[in-house]
């Protein structure tokens, strides 16, 4: 079984090297279905995007917008389980670097060694943790590095200097810029401040930096590869998965929106203003 | 010292800390700076407590409810916060932090209400320092406890019915988080108990000491010693903490939380978060939550709704586990047992939470024995749990009053929505 390494880093630096952005795309597991959900992971790949990022749906999701609760509420009320999760990543880690973006509770209660043994043993490369920082992050850090696994700490607009360089030293895989003051979903314009959060964090760190919040279609996606190492979507790939009528509609939107993306991230560096 | 913990991070032992967004970090720091000056800074102190005796009519008195004793069976002293303005011991944190918004400088405050309680006493403080209001409410909840949704919106407060989830309590705290994470630079989250992320649970605990510190002095005079024990329910557990503070360094003063056993922990159906629950991460904090395999909330269930939530203070957890303080859970039936006793020897309804405290002390007092003697935090008054208390004991035509309750309670929302677009005018 050919499995595509425990780090996203080299994806990200090999589309570095070829002058683009990478493209990280976002689903639920479980969402509509489990199988239904590596479906649409699949035609995320085939359609262009380098690295994937599967959700697991969480009762409490603070972060999400109205979007992405949808999706995880769905996913769960059709009986998705954290064991799910693993499968749903398997799958994915054949076909793309795969990290799983998770409320820290459900780690905690999986247990933070085993559920990084598992993820690992799943072909995973890293998490993504909304609510966890680094300061309370010390058991997760070392089943991390233990099992080498990235860890994917989020920066904000609101980060001082010092947060900057204490979630960049934690940071392994690339850091999450979140582009805005608040939740996911998408938005009419890009960001005005990631521009300048990003590089503030480049300021502190070679490591690459990715950009989510609001990004939903290639014009956007080309605005934030311009600067940006990585351009991370998730409620608009939910947003299409809801609104289409069925399972070959949505892997169809999914695949006309991937496309979309996949070059606008290529257009990115090409007009980017210097 | 009576407040050691929590440390410089905000932790209690294993329990409490920050599992919050980054984007919240920032301004959590800013709000611990602010609240930190502000408890130094002796103009703010004496401003509050002018505020808290002027306007919120404390300190409440400590009751010697004679008859409420005979038939407890030990001298029972009723810490009266009922008679705060607003019916609750919730004016004290309200006014705490609606004056530290003020001198952080924001002019908009958000909160989150399960019943309405914390909403009304959130928009009461709002209405008497002019600041913008929003109170996000579980649409259940809305439906469930439409008189308060009315209190809120005469005070002038915008009450946004919350519709995810389960559509209750966490539901509501859930959306005010993501309102704050996109408005925090005019917004204070004035968050209605004593847990979420640090500094929170310090920062609440400060505004509600007042209770354990006025019992603890009003106890000296009255018996000429301090109590055998203190009583009070447990929700988040704001008046508990408030409570405890006061007898946390007198290790001869026993401290008793009662939690809300719904129709019984072995049922499923409560909200014991210590009791029945497991650690866990929930809205910012460690503690003790309601979980399922998956580290999935679990909805609470309690006929008190200020005690129906499934997480707990991190404070809480810790006592718990230190074993300076006890935790037991009441049931409905034994709370609303208690309820009626108390307004039957001492012609004072409690609030549905405060009498699953009564309903322990009944217990603690046969422990105890004849001598001791127990304070107990009377949290709240009973008028609000009429419409529940009189579906309970089947007092009237109990679906009539409910449906004219109920419609009077529209008719009254609808009036004063009208009444604020005219005024805006």
């Amino acid at each position: 079984m050919s499995r595509a390494g425990r780090t996203v880093r080299p994806t990200l630096e090999a589309a570095r090297e070829a002058g683009r952005s990478a493209l990280v795309g976002y689903l639920p597991a479980g969402f509509p279905t489990v199988d239904a959900s590596i479906g649409l992971l699949r035609e995320m790949v085939r359609s262009g995007a380098d690295v994937l990022e599967v959700g697991l749906p969480y009762s409490d999701p603070v972060m999400d917008g109205p979007t992405i609760q949808a999706a995880a509420q769905q996913a769960l009320a059709a009986g998705t389980r954290t064991a799910d999760v693993f499968a749903v990543v398997a799958a994915a880690a054949e076909l793309a670097p795969t990290l799983v973006m998770t409320y820290w509770n459900p780690v905690e209660r999986y247990g933070v060694d085993r559920f990084a043994a598992d993820l690992a043993s799943a072909g995973g490369a890293g998490l993504i943790t909304p609510d966890l920082i680094p300061d309370e992050a010390a058991e997760w850090v070392s089943a991390a590095d233990r099992h080498g696994l990235d860890k994917v700490f989020l920066v904000a607009p609101s980060s001082t200097e010092q947060r900057l360089g204490l979630a960049s030293d934690a940071c392994r895989g690339f850091i999450y810029a979140a582009a805005v003051m608040g939740v996911t979903g998408a938005r009419e314009q890009t960001s005005l401040v990631a521009p300048d959060l990003v590089k503030r964090v480049r300021a502190v760190t070679d490591k690459p930096v990715g950009v989510g919040l609001g990004v939903s279609n290639g014009r956007q996606a080309a605005e934030v590869a311009a600067y940006a190492d990585a351009v991370i979507v998730g409620s608009a790939f939910v947003r299409s998965v809801l609104e289409a009528g069925d399972e070959s509609a949505a892997l169809s939107a999914v695949a006309e929106l991937t496309a979309d993306l996949a070059h606008g991230v290529r257009a990115g560096l090409r007009s980017a203003p210097s | 010292m009576t407040s050691p913990l929590p440390d410089a991070d905000g932790h209690f032992g294993r329990f409490g800390g920050r599992f919050m967004p980054e984007a919240l970090i920032a301004p959590l720091d800013e709000l611990e700076k602010h609240w930190r000056a502000a408890m130094a800074d002796a103009d703010f102190t004496a401003e509050f407590h002018r505020l808290l005796h002027e306007y919120g009519g404390l300190p409440s008195l400590l009751y010697d409810a004679e008859r409420f004793s005979e038939a407890a069976g030990a001298r029972v002293l009723l810490k009266r916060e009922d008679l705060n303005h607003t019916g609750a011991h919730k004016i004290r944190n309200v006014l705490g932090q609606a004056l530290l918004t003020r001198r952080m400088g924001k002019q908009r405050v958000i909160a989150e209400t399960g019943a309405g309680q914390h909403g009304v006493a959130t928009a009461t403080a709002c209405a008497y320092f002019g600041l913008d209001c929003v109170v996000y409410m579980g649409e259940l909840d809305t439906e469930r406890q439409a008189l308060n949704v009315a209190r809120m919106r005469m005070l002038g407060a915008e009450v946004v019915p919350v519709s995810s989830g389960s559509r209750t309590l966490k539901d509501a705290i859930n959306e005010a988080l993501r309102d704050w994470v996109a408005n925090v630079d005019s917004t204070h989250y004035l968050l209605g108990t004593a847990a979420g992320a640090h500094p929170f649970p310090a920062l609440v605990r400060d505004f509600t000491r007042g209770i354990g510190d006025e019992a603890r002095a009003q106890s000296l005079e009255l018996l000429g010693r301090l109590p055998d024990a203190a009583l009070a329910c447990v929700g988040g557990g704001s008046n508990a903490i408030g409570l405890f503070t006061g007898f946390l360094a007198d290790e001869s003063v026993r401290l008793y939380g009662f939690e809300a056993g719904g129709d019984g922990v072995d049922t499923g159906r409560h909200a014991a978060t210590i009791t029945g629950g497991d650690v866990g991460v929930l809205h910012g904090t460690r503690s003790f939550l309601l979980q399922d395999a998956d580290g999935q909330t679990i909805e609470s269930h309690s006929i008190s709704a200020g005690l129906d939530y499934p997480g707990v203070g991190p404070e809480h957890a810790w006592l718990a586990e230190t074993g300076r303080a006890s935790y037991r859970p009441i049931t409905d039936a034994q709370a609303m047992d208690a309820m009626v006793l108390l307004a039957k020897t001492e012609g004072i309804i409690p609030a549905i939470e405060s009498a699953h405290a009564l309903a322990g002390a009944l217990d603690v007092a046969r422990e105890l024995g004849p001598q001791a003697a127990l304070v107990v935090c009377l949290s709240g008054r009973g008028d609000k749990d009429m419409v529940t208390a009189a579906t309970w004991f089947d007092l009237v035509g109990v679906e009539d009053v409910v449906e004219d309750v109920l419609e009077d309670a529209i008719d009254e929302g609808a009036q004063s929505e009208g009444a604020q677009s005219e005024g805006a005018q």
